[in-house]
C-alpha cells in the first residue's frame, strides 16, 4: 500500500516540538505583536497633544474591562519578550550551562510573575 | 553526485549486516517479543516520492537500523540506505525516525516507536540520492567553508605540542571534539532550511573546536569565514541541534562562543 507525499526534506512539528523551540516562537511572536502595538501606543500618546479633553476621554475609554484585560496581555507580551531576550543574552555572553530547560522555566516563571503582579495590582 | 559504487558508506548491498551478526535474533525465534509486528513506513524516491508500508517482526533490543536492514534483506532488496560501523562511531546511518533526526544504529525501536508504528525517512535539509540515502556533500562542503581544517606550523621534525589538559581552551575543545559528522544537527536545524547557505551547527562546532586549538595558525581567516551573514550570527538559537545531537554535544554553545570570538576580534580591529 502506498501513501503519497510531496516533500521529504523539511522538518515538521515533530522535529520542532521541544521547549527551546517554543521559547523561540514565544519570543518571536511577542516581538511581532509588540511591534504591531507600537503605532497604537504612539497614537495614544499623541492624544495628549490634542488637549486635555481628548486625553481624558481616551483614558476613560481605557477603563473598560476588555481594555484592561488587553493591557494584562500586553504586559505579558512585554515580560515574555524581555525574559526571552535575557535568556538569549545569557546563552550568548555567559558561560554555557547544560541546564537550558531550567533557564527556560525561569524565563516563563518571570513572565507570569509580571503578569500576576499587574493582575493583583489592578484588582 | 557520487556513484553508489564509489561511496564506501553506501553499504546496504555489501559488507556485513547488523542481522548477520545477530542470527539468534532473526524473525520467528523465541526471542521475539510476543511475536508482535512493527508497522513501518519507509520513504521511497528522492525529494519527491512516497512512503511504502512494511510489516517487520518486532524483536528484543531491536534498533531502527535492524528494522531497515530486515526490510532490505527480506522484503525489498531495492531499498537503499547507508550504514557502516553499527556502533555509533562512523556517523553514516542517520535518518529521520518518526519526524526526528536520529542515529539509527543506536536508536532502539522500543524508545521511538509510537505504538507499533515507525516512519523512517531520509535526513532533512540534504539532497536525497535515493530512499534513505542523502548526499552529504553540501554538509561537508560547509565544514570546508567554515575553515574546518587544522592549519599548523610544526613539521615531523618538531616535538609534540604540549597542551595542558586542564587549560581553559583545551577544556573547550573537549566539549565539541566528539562530533562524528552524522548530520543530525544539520538536518534538525530550521535555519538551514530557511537559509540554505547557512554554515550549520556541525561546521560551526568544528570551527569553534579549532578556534580553541592553541596550535592552529589560521584563526583570522576562520573567524572571517564564520562572521559572514551565513555564519554564526544567522543562528536563531532554536537549539534543535543541541536537543537532537546523539553524542550529547551542544553546537549552540559553540556558536555562542564563535559570536563572542568574532565580537572580540572586531573590537580589536582584527576583522
Amino acid at each position: 500500500m502506498r501513501s503519497w507525499a510531496r516533500d521529504a526534506v523539511r522538518n515538521d512539528f515533530r522535529a520542532r516540538n521541544h521547549p527551546a523551540y517554543w521559547a523561540f516562537v514565544v519570543h518571536r511572536a511577542s516581538g511581532v505583536a509588540l511591534t504591531l502595538f507600537l503605532p497604537l501606543h504612539f497614537w495614544a500618546l499623541a492624544q495628549s497633544l490634542q488637549g486635555e479633553a481628548r486625553l481624558e476621554s481616551f483614558l476613560r475609554w481605557t477603563d473598560q474591562p476588555l481594555v484592561k484585560l488587553s493591557e494584562i496581555g500586553l504586559v505579558l507580551l512585554l515580560a515574555a519578550h524581555m525574559a526571552g531576550g535575557l535568556r538569549l543574552l545569557a546563552i550568548e555572553f555567559l558561560p554555557w550551562r547544560n541546564r537550558q530547560k531550567t533557564l527556560l522555566a525561569a524565563a516563563a516563571a518571570a513572565t507570569f510573575a509580571f503578569g500576576l503582579a499587574l493582575l493583583l495590582n489592578l484588582t | 553526485m557520487r556513484s553508489e559504487e564509489k561511496e564506501p558508506r553506501l553499504a546496504a548491498s555489501a559488507g556485513v549486516s547488523p542481522t548477520d551478526h545477530a542470527s539468534p535474533l532473526t524473525p520467528h525465534t523465541s526471542r521475539s517479543s510476543n511475536h508482535r509486528t512493527l508497522h513501518v513506513r519507509v520513504w521511497r524516491g528522492t525529494e519527491t516520492g512516497h512512503y511504502d508500508d512494511f510489516d517487520v517482526p518486532r524483536l528484543e533490543s531491536q534498533t531502527v537500523l535492524d528494522v531497515v536492514t530486515h526490510i532490505q534483506r527480506k522484503l525489498d532488496p531495492t531499498l537503499s540506505y547507508r550504514y557502516a560501523c553499527r556502533v555509533g562511531m562512523c556517523g553514516s546511518c542517520a535518518m529521520t525516525v518518526n519526524g526526528k533526526a536520529r542515529w539509527t544504529c543506536r536508536t532502539h525501536v522500543s524508545v521511538v516507536a509510537e505504538g507499533d508504528r515507525l516512519e523512517i525517512g531520509p535526513l532533512h535539509n540534504l539532497p536525497v540520492v535515493k530512499d534513505l540515502v542523502t548526499d552529504m556533500a553540501p554538509f561537508f562542503d560547509k565544514w570546508a567553508a567554515a575553515k574546518g581544517r587544522f592549519k599548523g606550523t610544526a613539521t615531523r621534525h618538531d616535538g609534540f605540542a604540549r597542551v595542558p589538559p586542564q587549560s581553559p581552551q583545551r577544556k573547550l575543545v573537549d566539549e565539541s571534539i566528539e562530533c562524528i559528522g552524522c548530520g543530525v544537527c544539520y538536518s534538525s536545524c530550521d535555519v538551514v532550511t530557511w537559509r540554505p547557505d547557512y554554515l550549520g551547527p556541525a561546521a560551526l562546532t568544528r570551527a569553534w573546536t579549532l578556534v580553541n586549538d592553541v596550535r592552529d595558525v589560521g584563526q583570522r581567516e576562520r573567524l572571517a569565514a564564520v562572521a559572514g551573514d551565513a555564519g554564526c550570527h544567522a543562528c536563531h538559537t532554536h537549539t534543535s541541534c543541541t536537543e537532537r545531537c546523539p553524542k550529547g554535544l551542544s553546537p549552540t554553545a559553540g556558536i555562542a562562543g564563535l559570536k563572542r570570538a568574532v565580537l572580540a576580534a572586531a573590537l580589536k580591529g582584527e576583522l
